[in-house]
């Protein structure tokens, strides 16, 4: 094929694609087609759901490639893969099998206390988390083509997410009335790129995508991001840790898509089983917090 | 063609990138509204079906009691798909999954691989071009993209990648194109959709 592949405008431009959809954490190709089945948007393929990666401890790293191959030979939809932040090397692994988005993520061990990946050296895209928006629009700098709020991933409790989320909306707000003179020393404040502080003023949004993820577990979790103004949503272990998946991974799809009408979030949320039990993130120790991880 | 300014284009809204759509479509002084339900349908002059995941959107298309209504909306009005829209108006993809079925066309979803194989590309549209007066190619984006294997009876062939594979193909009020017009800031595509909207 004659063209350019891996501009900035495919990689942002799968992201967009992805908009008022639900991408969820998978671990076996079966949960794979149970994601599809219920209309996922894309998958999120790992060995371990963040849950599990919090009751194991120990270091989490990238899933075995031959796992996440499965997976992406199991459904016909996009397919993510974490690497650790700052892992370059697990990233041109991530890229070599082909998956379609890589997420540099805070759920697994960092491996450089200092850096991320510098993401402009790679045709796939990647999406990064964030808790506000300088961390945000440095991801964008470095390269990111989509980010996502962090949450507290494999809690169930969806605190973090609204935090992460009225904050870098928040923040945007304010940006937007800001005269541009201040640009300059606002963006040396919250430790961001100028040219992209200015844009996102212009835009009057981030210019990626910017998704909800960390904590989402029922369908009035999803549409509650959705109404704050996020564009879409992770869901990691509210899925597959709860009683009946397949039933609640559909319910949230709708829930994202009908997010503003109340009678058809009171139609999906019934009768869909056991949630995810949860941790409480204001009883948690403040180690065991993972959104702290990157800089 | 009726007044644009006169004119009200929905996009489904069921998943994937309706707002670049709308954003588009406001921009050419177009009233848009948003459809997620078979009464948003009331009252249009054409639709739009977005990009996005075929699966999601046919599934929610049908949960929500969408395939008939849209249907119907398509014996009198203007549809227009983009990438998975086009896969959601097409007749046959090879596999099991819901489609309107209103265009004789074809298509084979992700044909040109992952994502690392997606691109942009200059296209030579000659229809696009005269409709629109203007004489330069057009920058297509093409996100996992979709080809068109083979159009047939009253479709025809708009528009062809440069390696020959059909990327864009209309019917009467139909319009299909694999790439993403709603991505660029060329608003050509658009305006020869609202000129098959009446």
């Amino acid at each position: 094929m004659e063209g350019q592949t891996g501009t900035f405008a495919v990689k942002k431009g799968l992201a967009q694609m992805l908009k008022g959809g639900v991408i969820m954490d998978v671990v076996t190709p079966e949960h794979a087609r149970i994601a599809e089945e219920a209309g996922a948007c894309a998958v999120m393929a790992l060995e371990r759901v963040p849950a599990d990666i919090r009751a194991d401890g120990g270091v989490a790293r990238m899933s075995d490639p031959g796992l996440i191959l499965q997976i992406m030979d199991s459904v016909t939809i996009p397919v993510m893969a974490k690497c650790r932040i700052g892992h370059f090397v697990e990233a041109q692994i991530l890229e070599a099998i082909g998956v379609d988005y890589i997420d540099e993520s805070e759920v697994l061990t960092p491996a450089d206390e200092a850096n991320h990946i510098l993401k402009h050296n790679f045709k796939v895209p990647f999406v990064c988390g964030c808790r506000n928006l300088g961390e945000a629009l440095r991801r964008v700098g470095e390269g990111a083509a989509m980010i996502r709020t962090k949450g507290e991933a494999g809690t169930g409790d969806v605190v973090e997410a609204v935090r992460h989320a009225r904050t870098v909306l928040g923040e945007i707000r304010r940006l937007t009335t800001m005269d541009d003179a201040e640009l300059m020393s606002y963006s040396k404040e919250i430790g961001a790129p100028y040219e992209i502080v200015k844009e996102t003023k212009e835009l009057g949004r981030m210019p990626v995508v910017n998704f909800a993820a960390g904590g989402v577990a029922t369908p009035a979790d999803a549409a509650l991001m959705m109404q704050l103004g996020v564009d879409g949503v992770f869901v990691g272990s509210g899925i597959f840790k709860s009683g009946d998946p397949a039933r609640r991974a559909a319910a949230i799809v709708k829930a994202v898509t009908h997010y503003q009408d109340a009678a058809i979030l009171a139609e999906v949320s019934k009768d869909l089983g056991e949630p995810m039990v949860g941790r409480n993130v204001s009883q948690m120790p403040e180690a065991e917090k993972i959104a702290g991880r990157g800089w | 063609m009726v007044d644009s300014l006169t004119m009200k284009i929905g996009v489904l809204a069921l998943q994937g990138d309706f707002a670049e759509h709308i954003a588009m479509l406001q921009h050419l002084g177009v009233e848009t509204a948003e459809v997620r339900l078979p009464e948003h349908l009331n009252g249009l002059d054409g639709l739009i079906i977005p990009g996005g995941e075929s699966t999601t959107i046919g599934k929610l298309a049908v949960a929500y009691g969408l395939m008939e209504p849209l249907k119907k909306f398509g014996q009198r009005h203007a549809i227009w798909g983009t990438c998975a829209g086009a896969i959601f108006l097409s007749k046959d993809i090879s596999r099991d999954q819901p489609l309107l079925g209103l265009m004789d066309i074809k298509v084979e979803r992700n044909a040109f691989g992952r994502q690392v194989d997606s691109f942009e590309a200059d296209l030579d549209v000659p229809e696009v071009k005269q409709a629109t007066g203007t004489k330069h190619d057009y920058h297509a984006v093409f996100i996992r993209a979709p080809i068109i294997t083979s159009v047939q009876g009253a479709a025809r062939v708009l528009a062809s990648a440069p390696d020959g594979r059909i990327v864009a193909a209309q019917q009467g009020h139909f319009l299909a194109t694999s790439f993403h017009p709603e991505l660029t800031n060329d608003t050509r595509f658009h305006e020869y959709f609202l000129s098959l909207a009446d």
